[in-house]
């Protein structure tokens, strides 16, 4: 027995919180450790003690495990849990923390180490009895040989980072011809978040489930399941949507399932909380992924239906305890789904977004549990991954779980960055999603754009006009003259006054005019009709359209000539952004200039200066939370100026090349 | 504290028939209103636009702060001559980054934006409420210049335009031209005398001579770019203080000159509770008579005009044909006085002599709310000394120091229009329901009155008195009084400063009050008050 009394968890946002808690409730005392990006989050004021790590980059912070071994010694800390991501798969780590006297909650090394490489696992889990898919390692083999092994497995085939995890390094081949470049390019990405380039290539399942066991582990030889979880909804391998029980698992399959994750977990004498990955194909066939040696982020679904809280487990697992019986004796009731909110724009490739969250609330409705790194505040920052919370919901059924989940999302007031939280509600109302045909390919085949159309363009048109209205009431009231004058008064009215909003990819221009209390409406010169409006102020527009009265909650921000709105209804939220009045008339930015989509680092810079290149061609390859985007240039031309160099972090709208088209060469020629 | 009753009865006869024949006046009104949109005509309208410029009401709105007002002045100047309704200007006071300005601007689609006499005396009339009311003056200069075939009647008096643009400054109120395109010749001092000018790139066109007179002149080729163009003046002369890309720019430029200005009052703010009325201001319809013969009870206007309608009367016991008494507009204290039953007596002069007194010792603004037919005629009258009387109210009004704000409501003829503050004595606003009217008498008394004088004259001579003719004198004089006496020929006239719906009293007079208050406030001292 070792007990804890002072645990350090090496992470950070949402999962530090949720250890936090427990921890609070176990009587722990709490160590928070911070990059200087997160240096004023949540969970670092929360926790009872935190220590710096200087630098943002996770390599520079999360991932230095010296560093965060010297801060659990510096504070007394006996225990270090590594929440999920970051270090918590690493064996060294692990290794680290037992050398300096430290609990590592967690599996031994040697667990890790044996599920952490993938190919390594499936020799084991073969000896174990586990169903796998067929594959091979091409780690050092030149791309005829990579070629001939695929050809031997087949197409389509999948090519993954050994030590990966939540879809990094990894690609899909659909043929013999995309290989080279699919391996070299999961060898890259997995050597740059993992420093470990192995990668491997295993038959593909065409839209298979996902569904995983969760397993406990203790000292002493005993392992237990506590049943599957549903994570086939994933956009690029990111599982958004997880749920238990899952729809396509019998009760016999359950137990089948949860007799084959013992025996995976058994294989490696497993301790503490751990996750058995497998696909499964439509008739129930199954066959093991991977092992996640870790907490995994969907775990509250688990607890919600086996009421357990899992890192609590974890705790008295890593104090030497043998396994509790609630644990052992765990039934599942009711059903669990969650949802995963991301600052990231569903309509525009998944791009991360970064910015402060202005207003992060959700209705207090039973059943509902937010787990979230972030508040009213916070800034997303492009240094870690995007998830802004988790949003789980539990009811009897899975029908009362799903709507739970969705109405709360789409009440929730989340203003700030993009998020994906129209898609969550689009995919959780989706009348196939609803039917449990929750296959990895759902995403595939319904577009996340249109799925998670934020609102209809009717609705959108209300919004802008409760917006506007609103704005106008701000205005008023930082009014400094004639404050009480009725709003926009003229005793010759030539026009009404306008606004234009920006809504995500389209412009809406508002017009409107108060005659004698009245207020007349109009949108892209269309006006609304049957407008009453029965109340207004600055935050708040009661209005009626066409015989419906609905209240629009709005929220601006910054200047009123170029503001920003969140607009929130009975028909959903959206964001806009205001058109200056008068646009500053600045000098047009060069022809050809290529300016970084989002803030990154530049991670390849492909051509220098004076190249010739075509239409298409990638230029450079920017790393932004920790996904690889090629710039590439739009017509054919020469290049005049590459203002990037590798290592470069630069900003949204920086400029990265310029390149001289063809006929601007001929004109100046 | 006093709140007035509403005793007004919306079913009635006459409220139905004065609201009908207010509701035509105000449709004649803003089909007119209406008119002036447009400028000088369509087709100039469309070519305006075709040269990427825009109008000038939409460089003024543009100009505004969002969602503030604009009063809009003089819109009827014009009205009825030869020349294009509004006197190809539009002039108003609107509020600029939180600052009360007097906005003149040209109409370049009314023959070229060029100022004919009306455009003269609307011009003279913005500047002197600018002036009075210490407003800062932004012009958005596009015009031709005179109008030349009026040059007889503008060239020479048209000076004062200059003479009151430095006069302003040097009253440390600042002024601001943005020139749009045309300042040429004389029009050149217009930027030339402002203390802030912004020229719009490849647009403004500023000098004092054009390429054919300096050809004439002394033999130079040149071109209107290098002898008044935006850049040469931003670059060269220093003439254009700012060198706008466009219109738009040039817009934002002045509105950030003002921002710029420190701006601040010198009057006190807003006082008291600026609520709104009991009552609504749709009753304001039906309040006045149609007939000018029938008198209403002018605290049922105040009724729906002033904050809560609160009213304390003064004297109501004395002189009741005239009510006077303290109240608040949009928070602003006023001091009123309004005509109950037409007619002035002694009692009346006597009571406004003092009341108005009484307003200047504690600097308190006058409304003067017209509907008065004049001071009482009649021998015992005369020998009651009703000149003097009269007298002592005009002097009062004359000499009163406080702002005056002057509504026509009914009619206002006679002397009863100079005691009632009319234009003549110097209200810093003058504005007239559609219906009102105003002039030396009565059509009818006026045209009785001549008949009366023709037949003593025909007596007195041994004449014979041609009944026909007369009856024909008649009718024709009162046909001309009757077209002179409206509201819109005295407004055509720049008499009044505009016609306003009466439901918009309230808040006409609550910006009025505002933008007095950009000066200090401060009554006439020396004497204390006479009693009367």
């Amino acid at each position: 027995m070792n007990p804890i009394d002072t645990l350090l968890v090496a992470n950070r946002g949402e999962i530090a919180r949720r250890i936090f808690r427990t921890c609070r409730e176990m009587g722990i005392s709490t160590v928070a450790v911070y990059s200087d990006a997160d240096a004023s989050a949540s969970y670092v004021t929360e926790a009872d003690q935190a220590v710096r790590l200087p630098g943002s980059t996770a390599a520079e912070t999360y991932l230095r495990s010296d560093l965060i071994v010297s801060a659990a010694l510096r504070v007394g800390a006996d225990a270090v849990h590594p929440g999920y991501g970051f270090l918590s798969e690493q064996a060294a780590f692990a290794r680290a923390c037992i050398a300096a006297g430290v609990t590592f909650v967690g599996p031994s090394a040697g667990a890790i180490e044996a599920m952490g490489s993938k190919l390594a696992a499936k020799a084991l889990m073969a000896e174990a009895g586990v169903p796998l898919l067929p594959g091979a390692d091409v780690t050092g083999l030149d791309d005829d040989a990579v070629r001939a092994l695929a050809d031997g497995i087949g197409y389509p085939l999948l090519v993954k980072a050994s030590a990966g995890g939540g879809g990094r390094g990894m690609r899909t081949v659909a043929g013999p011809a995309d290989l080279p470049e699919a391996v070299a390019s999961a060898q890259r990405e997995a050597a740059a978040a993992f420093g470990d380039a192995t990668v491997f290539v295993e038959r593909l399942l065409v839209d298979p489930r996902h569904i995983e066991v969760q397993v406990l582990g203790d000292r002493h030889g005993t392992v237990v399941s506590l049943f599957e979880r549903e994570c086939s909804i994933q956009r690029r391998y990111q599982k958004i949507i997880e749920e238990s029980p899952s729809p396509a698992v019998s009760e016999p399959l359950r137990r089948q399932m949860g007799r084959t994750a013992v025996a995976a977990a058994a294989a490696v004498g497993y301790v503490g909380a751990g996750t058995v990955e497998f696909v499964m194909d439509s008739d129930g066939q199954y066959y093991f992924l991977e092992m996640n040696t870790r907490l995994q982020v969907e775990h509250p679904v688990t607890e919600l239906v086996t009421g357990l809280d899992l890192v609590r487990m974890q705790l008295l697992l890593a104090q030497g305890e043998p396994m509790p019986t609630e644990a052992s004796a765990a039934v599942i009731s009711g059903h669990a789904v969650e949802a995963r909110l991301y600052a990231e724009n569903p309509r525009d490739q998944f791009l991360p977004q970064t910015g402060t969250v202005d207003t992060f609330e959700f209705d207090p409705i039973l059943g509902l549990r937010v787990d979230s790194g972030v508040e009213a505040g916070s800034v997303i920052s492009p240094y870690y991954d995007p998830m802004v919370a988790k949003v789980i919901a539990w009811a009897p059924t899975r029908s009362e779980a799903l709507s739970r989940l969705s109405g709360a999302l789409s009440r929730a007031r989340i203003h700030g960055p993009v998020t994906n939280r129209d898609l969550l509600v689009g995919i959780l109302r989706d009348p196939e999603f609803r039917a449990g045909q929750t296959d990895t390919g759902f995403l595939t085949r319904h577009s996340p754009g249109e799925l998670g159309l934020p609102l209809g363009p009717d609705s959108e048109k209300l919004h802008v006009a409760a917006a506007t209205l609103a704005l106008a009431m701000r205005k008023r009231a930082a009014a400094t003259v004639q404050e009480t004058i009725p709003t926009g008064w003229r005793n010759n009215a030539s026009q009404r006054q306008t606004v234009t909003w920006q809504v995500q990819d389209s412009a809406h221009r508002v017009a409107y005019v108060f005659v004698r209390g009245v207020v007349r409406l109009g949108v892209d010169d269309e006006d609304l009709a049957g407008v009453v409006l029965h109340g207004v102020g600055p935050d708040r527009v009661d209005l009626e359209v066409e015989g419906v009265r609905r209240t629009y909650q709005v929220v601006i921000h910054g200047d009123s000539d170029h503001c920003t709105a969140h607009v929130d209804s009975p028909l959903g939220y959206c964001r806009l952004t205001r058109e200056p009045r008068i646009s500053l008339t600045e000098a047009a930015a060069s022809p050809g200039s290529l300016t970084a989509p989002m803030p990154g680092t530049v991670v390849r810079v492909a051509v220098a200066t004076g190249d010739a290149v075509v239409q298409g061609q990638p230029l450079l390859v920017l790393e932004a939370m920790k996904m690889e985007h090629t710039v590439t240039t739009a017509h054919d031309g020469v290049v005049r100026v590459v203002a990037a160099r590798v290592g470069d972090v630069v900003d949204g709208g920086d400029l990265l090349a310029v390149i001289d088209r063809h006929d601007d060469l001929a004109e100046a020629g | 504290m006093h709140v007035l009753n509403d005793r007004v009865d919306r079913q009635a006869e006459g409220f139905q028939r004065n609201r009908a024949e207010l509701l035509r006046d105000l449709a004649e009104i803003e089909d007119l209103l209406a008119t002036t949109l447009t400028g000088g005509g369509e087709k100039y309208v469309e070519r305006h636009r075709q040269r990427g410029k825009m109008l000038a009401r939409e460089r003024i709105e543009l100009l505004l702060d969002e969602d503030a007002s604009f009063l809009e002045l003089m819109p009827f100047a014009a009205w009825g001559t030869e020349f294009t309704v509004g006197a190809s200007l539009v002039t108003g006071i609107g509020v600029i980054e939180g600052v009360e300005v007097m906005v003149i601007a040209h109409d370049p689609t009314v023959r070229g934006g060029t100022l004919n006499p009306h455009s003269f005396k609307k011009v003279f009339r913005a500047m002197e409420i600018a002036k009075e009311n210490r407003l800062p003056i932004v012009t958005l200069v596009e015009s031709g210049g005179a109008d030349l075939p009026t040059q007889a009647e503008v060239a020479i008096p048209g000076g004062r335009i200059f003479r009151d643009l430095i006069d302003h400054s040097a009253a440390a109120v600042p002024t601001v031209a943005l020139v749009f395109g045309n300042a040429t010749a004389g029009g050149a001092y217009l930027p030339g005398l402002s203390d802030y000018v912004v020229m719009v790139r490849d647009r403004a066109k500023v000098f004092l001579g054009g390429p054919p007179l300096v050809k004439m002149a002394t033999g130079e080729e040149s071109d209107d770019e290098s002898l008044g163009g935006a850049d040469m003046h931003a670059r060269r002369s220093g003439l254009a203080d700012y060198l706008a890309e466009d219109e738009a720019d040039a817009i934002r430029i002045g509105r950030q000159i003002v921002r710029r200005m420190n701006w601040r009052k010198l009057g006190p703010g807003p006082t008291e509770l600026p609520e709104e009325p009991l009552y609504p201001a749709d009753d304001l319809l039906g309040i006045p008579s149609a007939d000018a013969k029938i008198p209403f009870d002018p605290r049922e206007v105040l009724a729906r005009i002033i904050d809560g309608s609160r009213f304390d009367e003064f004297k109501p016991l004395y002189g009741s044909s005239l009510v006077t008494g303290w109240a608040s507009v949009h928070g602003y204290p006023i001091g009123l006085l309004a005509n109950a039953r037409g007619v002035l007596l002694s009692e009346e002069a006597e009571k406004a002599t003092q009341f108005i007194q009484l307003a200047n010792q504690v600097d308190t603004p006058l409304l003067f709310l017209q509907n008065t037919t004049g001071f009482i005629v009649g021998r015992a009258y005369e020998e009651g000394g009703i000149i003097k009387d009269g007298a002592k109210m005009i002097n009062a009004v004359t000499n009163s120091r406080v702002p005056h704000l002057t509504v026509n409501m009914g009619v206002s003829y006679g002397a009863g229009n100079y005691g009632m503050c009319g234009r003549a004595f110097g209200p810093r606003f003058l504005f007239s329901w559609p219906n009102s009217k105003t002039a030396v008498m009565g059509p009818q008394q006026l045209a009785g009155v001549m008949s009366i004088v023709a037949k003593q004259s025909a007596a007195d001579r041994g004449l014979p008195f041609d009944e026909e003719g007369d009856a024909r004198m008649r009718a024709a004089v009162q046909s001309q009084i009757e077209r002179e006496q409206t509201a819109l020929a005295n407004s055509a006239r720049v008499y009044d400063d505009g016609i306003i719906d009466p439901r918009d009293t309230r808040t006409v007079l609550g910006i009025c009050l505002s933008v007095i208050h950009n000066a200090e406030i401060r009554g006439q001292r020396g004497y204390g008050v006479f009693r009367m």
